[in-house]
């Protein structure tokens, strides 16, 4: 292979100082696995990427200051107001600095790309159960990622002190204030003295444009470099096992891919700040705390906690001549704290009530893990309400129902929406399993309908093929718990013992709840449900079963054999 | 590009996705993957052993090799082959390079636009906006749509099998760490000696302390200051926005609604955070009148103070008492005073009672006489703190 004299020199020049010829090598020729699902994190990263070059735009023109002036600008409408500096300069970039406005709009949606990517990679990160062992430190950076981005996005739509976002402000401020013991302290600190003060926006300036992106920037090295050297996850298929991982080489494949995949995401955005506008702070009007206008929302991930400070009855109480303001700090914090605290957990959970401690490389698909899903499923059930009441007025309005009816309405479904979504969601998955059983064991439907010699009618069909063999046959089996089937008079091994272990033992009821296979399938009982018999082979002669070792051994069955 | 329709290039589990070992494998196994690529008639595609499975090759050189740790794996040589369809490479090779040029022209456009259209006014910035904006968007398509159709049509599709080492260290490594790390802390002395350990660790918990100490100064305590407003005896009501007092006599539509502000203090954005007020015009009978209480006793629920408001006029808070917000809506036929941020709905005629939505407290009465010339005063400050609840207040 022919080299260009240029890139050798080059490459000669470097790799006398650094030495990486033997190292790199191997990383281009790394391995990705391909799904388009796996290009939703990647959505985040160059959104990312985006943002910190369109915010270093804005700050060459952006004043964080909340000293008063008069607006002399090009927009007519607010000559001659009062206003910020914050607010003036923020005009100014939008209608007097060229590309100023294309830059605000796609910094504004490229933050909420990043918020939207970050849910949905999230949401196929848990539902292919692709945070398990070794991936659960990957999985906490990615909920402490969210967590950051949220308060960035919150800071970020803040800094140009106009009316929207001001009242967001403030609701930040009662929402600190309403805190037990340390609130007005905190709101105090916050503020620099009392609402709205003159310190706000500088203060979030320099969190959201040094302190947080600092934070963001060094996370996503990690969960990236966690992601390579951890190996990506892959989906079911043919010739994909929990000791492989195929896929195409780094370079050129996914570099090529990926590279295209930062200009769509590029493209998308300045497309979108092209020709839908957003964030029109000129049209909201600079802040002043005495005016609020009908309809006003937060950007959407701010929405279900929105949603919440709105579905919450007024319940307040004055105890010791104190005020435990119930009805502002629960809704604030416990449904979004409570969703965190079960996800940073869930990982662990899992795997204390399954006892699987052996590392997954395979994704799961959702419907084999029905519990799991019906988990995630009522957890979005729950989310999407409160999200949806953070609109309720718009609601109404466009539905033309009356406004409380929507609060009432949240107030019940919050309860009730969940529980039918998990009931409904686990009978879908097993529905879906059984479609699966039933293919494995009778082959696709043809559609040719066939006349016996003796006069009986059948439906033809074929057998599957070895990709869909494949997906079909991955299953997670769990190990039995240490207690089995023992009788009532005997005594629990350790662990089983007590409270925790009837929990336990309950819990692993629930958590591994599945459709039995029929008796004649015995691709279910694999460890990565792959009836490769190369690959078995291998694995006992490699020493490479334990791998797989926790969640069953692998066997030399091909499910092939058994479906007729 | 339907025209054609290799195998190789459709990908997605197709029969001519060749496994990668076949084009690393040995001479004679590149030569027949080159081979063909080009030659070999369409629905046959490459030789189904090696599809998806290891070939026998690949055993051998991925699959037998012993562990050699970490980002160690073997990296076979390998020419690049073709791709599996020359003409349709042909093609797409032509795409590409249209996208890229139209992509080089939109970038130098975008340049052109800015040099060329200013902004400054409403129109102009939109026109900028557009040309910007849609020239900027046309280089990231491009170049995003050509590249994909590199990858999809230029490029051979290969799959490579790389196998997965387990996470945990080989139980050798793990004891030899073990050791190291054991030889380390006890020549350090650490261990042994434990005053030097427990003061170390002592010296260093102040440190852990003072990011969070330094930051005392952020901003004052709040003491009292959440309980008053700047209203006092005697301060004028101006109307927010013109900044003029406001004749009893004058304002006499009912069901109209100003916001006002004390005098001196309107354009104090913090003194009117707390002390924004909104004054409704009643007609005779229809505001519930409860007991008449002088300034500094505790209100009654539910009721309008009659002595103070002048008549029929009635003046409450306007900063919400869930979380703040100016509670800037009022429906006259109702008397409903509605927070717009999470709907709070309070009546006016009644003393501003709560009668939906999560605040828990009515909007707290502002008393009000007229002074000499017949403007509205305050006749005393708000006898409870206005806005949002907060643990001090009792």
């Amino acid at each position: 292979m022919s080299v260009d004299r240029a890139l050798e020199g080059t490459g000669n020049w470097l790799d006398e100082r650094l030495g990486g010829a033997k190292g790199v090598r191997v990383l281009l020729r790394k391995i990705f696995p391909d799904h388009w699902t796996f290009l939703l994190g990647e959505i985040n990263l160059y959104s990312f990427i985006i943002l910190l070059l369109t915010g270093t735009f804005l700050t060459l023109w952006f004043q964080p200051s909340m000293t008063d002036v008069v607006y002399h600008g090009s927009y007519v409408p607010l000559r001659g107001v009062r206003m910020s500096e914050a607010y003036a300069s923020t005009l100014h970039i939008s209608f007097d600095v060229r590309g100023g406005l294309l830059m605000r709009q796609i910094h504004h949606w490229a933050a909420d790309l990043f918020m939207a990517g970050i849910f949905a990679h999230m949401i196929r990160i848990f539902f292919t159960g692709a945070y398990r062992k070794p991936r659960e430190i990957n999985w906490l950076i990615g909920i402490v990622l969210l967590t950051l981005g949220m308060l960035e996005g919150l800071f970020g739509y803040s800094l140009p002190d106009d009316l929207l976002s001001g009242a967001g402000l403030r609701i930040l401020e009662g929402v600190i204030q309403s805190v037990p013991i340390v609130g007005t302290y905190l709101a105090f600190f916050l503020f620099g003295g009392p609402f709205p003060g003159h310190v706000i926006i500088p203060r979030l300036y320099i969190i959201h444009v040094l302190l947080i992106p600092g934070l963001i920037l060094a996370l996503i090295t990690v969960h990236l470099f966690l992601t390579f050297y951890q190996k990506h996850t892959q989906m079911a298929g043919k010739g994909r096992t929990n000791t492989n991982v195929v896929g195409a080489p780094f370079y050129p494949y996914f570099l090529a891919k990926t590279g295209a995949f930062f200009f769509f995401t590029f493209a998308a955005l300045a497309i979108a700040a092209t020709f839908v506008q957003i964030n029109p702070i000129w049209l909201y009007g600079p802040f002043n705390p005495v005016a609020m206008s009908a309809g006003s929302q937060p950007d959407f991930y701010m929405g279900m906690l929105e949603g919440a400070l709105r579905v919450m009855p007024n319940w307040q109480t004055v105890l010791w001549g104190h005020t435990f303001a119930w009805n502002v700090f629960v809704p604030a914090l416990v449904p979004l704290g409570l969703i965190f605290t079960l996800a940073a957990f869930w990982p662990f959970l899992e795997q204390w009530v399954t006892g699987d401690r052996g590392e997954h490389h395979m994704n799961d698909r959702p419907r084999n893990a029905p519990t799991r899903t019906a988990i995630g499923i009522a957890t979005i059930t729950f989310y999407g309400i409160l999200w949806a009441e953070g609109a309720n007025d718009l609601i109404a309005d466009h539905l033309d129902i009356p406004l409380y009816w929507t609060t009432w309405i949240a107030r019940v479904t919050i309860f009730v929406g969940p529980v039918i979504a998990y009931w409904l969601t686990k009978r879908i998955c097993f529905g879906l399993q059984r479609k699966d059983y039933h293919l494995l064991e009778h082959g696709v439907e043809t559609g040719i309908i066939r006349q016996l010699p003796g006069g009986e009618y059948i439906e033809e069909t074929r057998p599957l093929d070895e990709d869909a063999l494949a997906v079909l046959t991955s299953r997670t089996s769990h190990p039995a718990l240490p207690s089995g089937e023992r009788a009532e008079s005997e005594v629990p091994p350790p662990g089983m013992r007590g409270g925790l272990g009837r929990v336990r033992e309950r819990l692993y009821k629930v958590v591994t709840e599945s459709v039995p296979a029929p008796e004649h399938i015995h691709g279910n009982g694999h460890g990565n449900g792959h009836g490769d018999g190369q690959r078995a082979e291998t694995d006992g002669t490699g020493g490479r079963g334990e791998v797989a070792g926790a969640t069953g051994a692998p066997t030399e069955s091909h499910p092939g054999e058994d479906q007729h | 590009m339907s025209d054609t329709n290799s195998p190789g290039a459709t990908g997605g589990g197709d029969p001519g996705r060749a496994s990668w070992p076949e084009y690393l494998g040995g001479e004679s196994h590149g030569a027949a993957a080159a081979a063909g690529g080009s030659g070999r008639p369409e629905d046959q595609g490459p030789p189904r052993r090696v599809i998806g499975t290891p070939s026998p090759a690949a055993s051998r050189t991925l699959l037998a090799q012993p562990d050699g740790g970490d980002g160690e794996e073997p990296v076979e040589p390998f020419t690049p082959p073709e791709p599996q369809d020359p003409v349709r490479a042909g093609k797409a090779e032509r795409i590409v390079v249209a996208c890229f040029v139209i992509a080089l022209l939109a970038g130098l456009g975008f340049l052109v636009a800015y040099s060329l259209i200013g902004v400054g006014s409403l129109t102009a910035t939109l026109h900028s906006n557009l040309a910007l904006g849609g020239t900027l968007s046309l280089v990231f398509l491009l170049l995003a749509v050509g590249a994909v159709i590199w990858v999809r049509y230029l490029m051979p599709t290969v799959e490579i099998t790389e196998q997965r080492h387990l996470m945990r260290s080989a139980e050798t490594d793990r004891e030899a760490f073990k050791e190291t790390f054991e030889e380390g802390a006890a020549t350090s002395q650490f261990v042994r000696r434990p005053l030097v350990r427990r003061t170390l660790i002592a010296a260093t918990l102040p440190l852990a302390l003072i990011p969070i100490w330094v930051l005392r100064d952020l901003g004052p305590l709040p003491d009292k200051s959440l309980d008053n407003t700047v209203w006092r005896k005697g301060l004028r009501l101006l109307a927010y926005g013109t900044g003029r007092p406001i004749k009893a006599a004058e304002f006499n539509s009912p069901g109209a609604l100003i916001s006002v502000g004390p005098e001196g203090f309107l354009a104090d954005d913090d003194a009117m955070a707390k002390a924004a007020v909104i004054i409704i015009k009643f007609r005779p009978g229809e505001l519930v009148f409860g007991p008449s209480t002088p300034p500094g006793h505790p209100t009654p629920a539910n009721v309008v103070i009659p002595n103070w408001t002048v008549d029929n006029i009635v003046a409450y808070s306007k900063i919400c008492t869930h979380v703040g917000c100016p509670a800037a809506l009022y429906e006259q036929t109702t008397h409903h005073i509605l927070c717009p941020c999470h709907q709070s709905t309070f009546d006016a005629a009644q003393g501003a009672k709560v009668l939906f939505g999560p605040a828990t407290r009515a909007l707290p009465q502002l008393p009000i006489g007229v002074d000499a010339q017949g403007f509205l005063i305050a006749t005393g400050p708000f006898n409870e703190p206005v806005g949002p609840s907060y643990w001090e207040r009792s």
